[in-house]
């Protein structure tokens, strides 16, 4: 388990690394800079922002500073919202991010497992048809098309919640965005479940359970469920790079003030430091997601652990 | 008993009297894209200004229809040679904290704001004051610049040349004073809650980056007696759309802007809460008269200005009460004389007879047509107008128009580098409320003439313009340069911008007005 750990651990660092590369050089590629402006700055102006910012240094110089600060936790200054810096901003956003992100993804787990088990043990009934049609739609109809759907019914016409905004970030500013955020994972977990639990429930030992008279509340919970979860487990790897990535389209919409729509705004502001920030913070986001899903894999399933 | 329940039902009336004047009012203001700083002399964008507007307050303020009127300054005076303006100061002017507002506190803002160690986007906004130019290149140090504290209350100000308009300037955000006591303490972060210390009616509570900034009124204000709003919450809206369902949902009192797709509906369903008002902009392409087909090209030029149907263009594209632009400087612009083009007021047959000649002269034909490209940034409005623009071009003229569209970042560098550009869409905004804010843009040397237009008597005129202290004379140079202008047709101007905005009937108060200015201090919520 401790070699597993250690050999997922050597592997994140220079996937971040590559990450990091990545997304330095290619930002600094895209035409235009941080200081174009419609109205342009006078030349002298401008040398002394860059040198401010350290832009007039060569790329590889830059990226080293940069390495360096990050390594010690300083992300540097924005260069958008100049009275702030990178790592002020981000611990602005994530609170609220977190809570989204958490929220969408616990309410996917249960409603999209839930749903899934139903619709397995009425396989080929009404109500599997139901929730398979209804997961089919969840993941067909993009987000930007949900998210203002439920605003116009639950904000404007029946008036329940607020159309966006994150007043005191309680119940009421997160249920529409959390709603929206999870339905695409409630769909795709449904139909992840489903197919685990039908084909589970077909093995040799459910069918043994059963023969030894079993109830059936006994057979799902005690022995179909533990395998049955273990797609969905490796799912979640995956699943919170989608809340994740699906965050930055929601926080757009809702108004929410998370580090998803620092993202888009700052690569189009060209604020260096900041869409490095989050790409910093993301990428080791979902690293460590996914080395939390490989360890809890390992727990689960002992054949992982040998290995 | 009798006299008790008259006296019980007295008290609890003036109660809820009491309890109801006591709930704070809030006003929730729709504010476009992010604030990028709160910093008043690096701030640049419409958002910024808006908030700094009921944080600070300049030597001169604007009422509600925003003509000027005395701000942190009472009274002022000229000198007879029309180059020094000596301000002075009022006694009960006093920062967010207590501390009194001194001639010092401008001399400190308005060198931080020339120095280019601020690093402002608006310097150049100071250029009519002696050495600002100077000082803005880095050649002389701020202190040169021609701004003095005699005392505490009076501030005097050199200008380098007779200038109309300053007064005008005084408004804008980079003229305002600054509290040096917590820019000293607190460097760049000076801005942020907590630390920000200001002048105007209001002073700041919260900022949380993409949601909100909630002011409170400043209770040190020396007109804070005539404020009624407790407090101000400024929220991001940056889509449109979003903000459009917050407003009906109640959410917002005022809007920033209105999607262009709803506008039918909001006409049609929420007539008494749409505001539309002139403003003080222009929509326009610009030519690259450097390079062909445009350079030294003045036919094609006019044969293209002369296919565009502006009524079309802003009844049927924008339909949000746009008007026709056939000069440059939009109308409402204080003390301008507007010089129309030549073919306005000619019908449309009239105006594709002309065009139609000029293309041919210019040496185009059905055979050989021209081949335009039209640059834009992205965005479905100015995709709207390029299509129609180039359809115009296509039916009237036959040209043949390619639309390229590029990420605005992308779209400024190439606009600026004129290497690959031919038209280009532009829009332009005035700083202050006179003709020069836009007839300076056109001037061979500045920024902002991406189209490369370079007419040395057009540039001799604005020189002189600007420095020429007779109101009369200085009216009919601009006049002439705007002639010129549409005479030489570097740009077509297409439509004069309006503000648009859903604003509810509980807020009063306000009018609108050509700035697009509104100060909170004069609005009251029922």
């Amino acid at each position: 388990m401790l070699r597993l750990a250690l050999l997922r651990f050597a592997s994140a660092v220079p996937t971040l690394l590559l990450l990091l590369v990545l997304a330095f050089f290619m930002m600094r590629a895209a035409p235009g800079g941080p200081f174009d402006t419609e109205r342009s700055l006078p030349p002298e102006i401008l040398a002394k922002l860059e040198q401010a910012y350290h832009l007039d240094e060569p790329l590889w110089k830059q990226f080293a500073r940069y390495i360096g600060g990050a390594v010690q936790g300083d992300l540097g200054p924005s260069f958008q919202y100049s009275d702030f810096t990178v790592n002020q901003l981000i611990l602005q956003g994530l609170p609220v991010s977190l809570r989204v992100g958490l929220g969408a993804m616990v309410l996917a787990l249960f409603v999209g497992c839930a749903a899934g088990i139903v619709a397995a043990l009425r396989h080929n009934r009404f109500s599997d048809y139901a929730v398979m049609t209804l997961a089919m739609t969840g993941m067909s109809i993009p987000v930007f098309v949900i998210a203002p759907l439920l605003i116009l019914l639950f904000a404007v016409t029946l008036g329940w919640l607020p159309a966006g905004g994150w007043q005191d970030g309680g119940l009421r500013d997160m249920a529409l965005p959390v709603v929206a955020l999870a339905l695409p994972q409630i769909a795709i977990l449904a139909r992840l479940m489903r197919g685990s639990m039908i084909e589970v429930l077909n093995s040799n030992y459910i069918r043994t359970a059963r023969a030894k008279g079993l109830a059936t509340r006994t057979v799902i919970l005690r022995h179909a469920l533990r395998p049955a979860l273990m797609p969905v487990l490796s799912y979640l790897g995956p699943a919170s790079a989608g809340i994740i990535t699906g965050s930055v389209v929601i926080e757009q919409i809702f108004g929410i003030p998370g580090i998803g729509r620092y993202f888009v705004q700052a690569a189009l502001n060209r604020d260096y430091t900041l869409v490095m920030g989050v790409v910093v913070f993301y990428g080791t986001l979902i690293i460590l997601f996914n080395f939390l899903v490989d360890m809890l894999y390992g727990v689960l399933d002992p054949r992982v652990r040998a290995e | 008993m009798k006299s008790i329940l008259p006296r019980l039902l007295a008290s609890v009336l003036v109660f809820c009297t009491l309890t109801a004047s006591a709930a704070p009012q809030i006003l929730r203001k729709g504010n476009g894209p992010e604030v990028e700083t709160l910093d008043p002399h690096k701030a640049e964008g419409v958002s910024a200004a808006n908030v700094l507007r009921d944080l600070y307050e300049g030597l001169i303020t604007e009422r509600p229809d925003a003509t000027l009127t005395a701000g942190a300054a009472e009274s002022w005076t000229l000198s007879d040679d029309r180059l020094t303006y000596t301000f002075t100061l009022r006694r009960d002017a006093k920062w967010s904290n207590g501390d009194p507002v001194t001639a010092e506190d401008f001399v400190a803002g308005l060198r931080r704001s020339a120095d280019p160690a601020t690093g402002s986007n608006y310097s150049q906004i100071l250029a009519p004051i002696a050495n600002a130019e100077a000082v803005i290149e880095g050649k002389l140090p701020p202190d040169q610049l021609a701004v003095t504290a005699v005392d505490p209350h009076t501030l005097t100000i050199r200008l380098k040349g007779p200038t109309a308009y300053f007064l005008g300037l005084l408004v804008h955000s980079s003229t305002y004073p600054i509290h040096r006591a917590s820019l000293a303490k607190f460097g760049t972060a000076f801005a942020q809650p907590g630390n920000l210390v200001t002048n105007g009616a209001y002073r700041l509570v919260q900022r949380v980056v993409q949601s909100h900034i909630l002011l409170e009124r400043n209770p040190y204000y020396w007109d804070n007696a005539h404020t009624s709003i407790d407090q101000v919450q400024y929220l991001n809206t940056e889509d449109l759309n979003s903000e459009f369902k917050r407003f009906r949902a109640g959410e917002l009192d005022w809007t920033y802007e209105v999607p262009a797709s709803q506008g039918a509906w909001i006409r049609a369903n929420l007539p008494e809460m749409y505001k539309v008002h002139t403003y003080l902009g222009v929509y326009y392409y610009g030519f690259n008269v450097t390079r062909p087909p445009f350079k030294d090209n003045p036919k094609l030029r006019r044969a293209l200005t002369l296919a565009i149907d502006r009524k079309i263009i802003c009844e049927k594209v924008q339909g949000l009460g746009e008007q026709p632009a056939d000069s440059w400087v939009p109308p409402g612009t204080i003390g301008h004389r507007t010089a129309k083009a030549q073919w306005s007021g000619w019908n449309r047959e009239q105006s594709l007879a002309e065009a139609r000649r000029l293309y041919k002269e210019a040496g185009y034909s059905e055979e050989n047509p021209a081949r335009v490209e039209i640059l834009y940034n992205t965005h479905e409005n100015h995709k709207k107008v390029a299509t129609a623009i180039a359809a115009m071009w296509k039916q009237w003229l036959g040209v043949d128009a390619v639309l390229v569209n590029e990420e605005w970042k992308v779209y400024l560098q190439t606009r600026r580098l004129k290497a690959r550009t031919e038209v280009f869409r532009a829009g332009w905004i005035g700083d202050y409320n006179d003709a020069n804010s836009f007839l300076e843009i056109l001037h061979s040397k500045h920024g902002l003439n991406d189209q490369g237009y370079s007419n040395p008597r057009y540039d001799e005129l604005i020189e002189k313009a600007a420095v020429e202290g007779d109101p009369a004379v200085r009216e009919q140079l601009q006049h002439d340069a705007e002639a010129l202008l549409m005479e030489d047709l570097p740009v077509i101007p297409i439509y004069f911008y309006v503000t648009k905005r859903l604003v509810s009937p509980r807020v009063t108060g306000w009018e609108g007005n050509i700035m697009d200015h509104h100060h909170t201090r004069y609005m009251r919520l029922q």
